[in-house]
């Protein structure tokens, strides 16, 4: 059974609608990424998980459970957690504190999961008591997937999570990705670095215009010479 | 020498801490919730019939009571929250901010219409001032007050940085949206934030009534240098608006020292024009404030 499933969704901000039929699912263990030209509602998609947007047509579903329009807060507390592109961390807040604000929902004592945090991020100890908006672009990635991390999510998505760092930090990233992925947490991500991306996906979608278009193993989209013309500059 | 520190300095330092409480309301309300809440000088003055009422009714000492009377008018703040700012959560500022005008004007004919317009005394007596080292001449009440407002904002610093409601106010201060995804209660974080905004206005009122008197106005004539204070430190920091109510109290009576000359540099009769040039000169300066908060 997949972990999250859409099926045939469809939905928009108020009267603009920009989902008209998307359908993915991501199974346990794997690394899914949704790329797609600007405005194709890659973000949107991820949004509808996350009970943003009002859905009009279609599920979404979670370990078999219907979630369509479930509103973020209780997304939250049966285990996605959501890392949006943007003010992804709380900037006048320590890094531990962010930490501790993505166990909010939690009731237990998270102390170890802290740790097991700055297992994962080693940067983010030695900065655990400065503010999260001083650090580098990159450091300020760790602290969002740490702090959304902290839950021990059943799956994360991820929104850009390389958008505006340097190559260098990029590959980083990926890397990251893949050992949270490792870990054993589902990952479900937008990107904008198609290549890469799809590099260390196990699966990707393709969306145009709110709808499929393409869908396969990421080596398989990589390898596809029309998805390479349109997304990944040139038929290489 | 001594004039300037009896009689502009100590004063300066004590009306400070009165700001300084009063402000800390206004840029949480400010950051937490996005509005400019007009009605947080009248939530004031309620706090402080409601002390006067339990040291007439007692006879106790008005900081005695002033928890009690701090615990009502956050009760009612709350009261006030549910009935007419929560059905606006999602509305433009704008509506919120002509609400709170409503809500003031409410509050303030409440007071008038239960209490009464005339003057009243908080405490009875005139106290001697302590005389240190043959010069420093420093008024009991005034060493009261200081203490207090020192006691409440070690309160305040302590919920914000170490309990978990209090890093969710932060939190969502810095940005209500990520506060939402991330699962913080929202509407737990802005009861709170009423509680202790509300409650610290009755105490700054309370403390202002100690030195002062008790009348139906003082608390709107404090709402400007309030204003003041939260955008000088920088809207939605708490610490910022310590720092300016601080600054903002001391300017405003040290405008009145003979600087040149014999004659008062500022007559005492424009000290609340301090205030505002000093909020008029920060939003064209620096609209963040020293602390780097929100601006408009």
């Amino acid at each position: 059974m997949a972990v999250l499933a859409l099926d045939n969704v469809v939905g928009g901000y108020g009267d603009t609608q920009i989902l008209h039929g998307v359908s993915l699912h991501v199974e346990r263990g794997e690394i899914v990424v949704i790329i797609g030209p600007n405005g194709a509602g890659k973000t949107t998609a991820m949004k509808a998980v996350f009970g943003l947007l009002k859905l009009t047509g279609g599920s979404v579903t979670l370990d078999g459970q219907v979630i369509t329009n479930t509103p973020p807060q209780q997304v939250v507390r049966r285990g996605v957690c959501y890392v949006p592109q943007t003010s992804n961390v709380f900037p006048s807040l320590t890094v531990e504190e962010n930490l501790e604000m993505g166990a909010y929902v939690r009731e237990d004592d998270f102390r170890p999961r802290i740790d097991e945090i700055y297992e994962i991020f080693p940067p983010l100890f030695a900065k655990r008591r400065q503010p999260a908006g001083a650090l580098s672009g990159g450091q300020r990635q760790m602290v969002a997937m740490g702090k959304a991390m902290m839950l021990e999510p059943k799956i994360l998505l991820l929104d850009e999570p390389t958008a505006g760092l340097s190559p260098k930090f990029r590959g980083e990233i990926f890397s990251i990705i893949g050992a949270v992925n490792d870990a054993g947490t589902p990952v479900l991500m937008v990107e904008q670095n198609a290549r890469q991306a799809l590099g260390v996906a196990d699966r990707g979608y393709v969306l145009v215009d709110g709808k499929n278009k393409f869908e396969g193993a990421g080596r398989e989209l990589l390898n596809d010479r029309e998805v390479a013309e349109m997304f990944l500059g040139g038929g290489s | 020498m001594m004039e300037f520190v009896n009689f502009h300095l100590v004063p300066g330092v004590v009306l400070g801490c009165i700001y300084a409480l009063g402000a800390i309301g206004i840029t949480l309300t400010f950051g937490i919730l996005r509005f400019a809440n007009f009605s947080h000088g009248e939530i004031m003055t309620l706090g402080v019939y409601f002390a006067w009422t339990m040291v007439h009714l007692s006879g106790l000492h008005p900081l005695l009571v002033a928890p009690l009377a701090m615990a009502l008018t956050a009760l009612v703040a709350l009261g006030v929250d549910r009935a007419f700012y929560k059905p606006l959560r999602a509305a433009p500022t704008i509506m919120v901010v002509i609400a709170s005008f409503g809500v003031m004007l409410m509050v303030r004919s409440a007071i008038q219409f239960s209490w009464g317009v005339q003057l009243k005394g908080m405490v009875q007596g005139i106290q001697r001032p302590l005389i240190w080292f043959d010069a420093l001449r420093v008024s009991p009440k005034h060493l009261v007050i200081v203490a207090a407002a020192v006691v409440l904002v070690i309160v305040v610093h302590y919920l914000l940085s170490r309990t978990r409601t209090g890093k969710a106010m932060r939190a969502m201060s810095d940005s209500p949206e990520l506060a939402r995804l991330t699962g913080i209660d929202t509407e737990k974080v802005v009861r709170t934030t009423w509680i202790v905004g509300a409650g610290l206005a009755a105490a700054a009122g309370i403390l202002l009534a100690y030195d002062t008197h008790v009348e139906t106005t003082m608390g709107f004539k404090l709402l400007l240098p309030m204003f003041a204070a939260a955008i000088l430190g920088g809207l939605g920091k708490p610490y910022g608006a310590i720092l300016g109510g601080l600054v903002i109290g001391v300017a405003e009576e040290v405008s009145s020292y003979p600087w040149i000359g014999d004659a008062p540099l500022l007559n005492p009769g424009y000290k609340a024009g301090v205030a505002f040039a000093i909020m008029v000169g920060m939003l064209l300066w620096r609209p963040s404030g020293l602390f780097r908060g929100r601006v408009f």
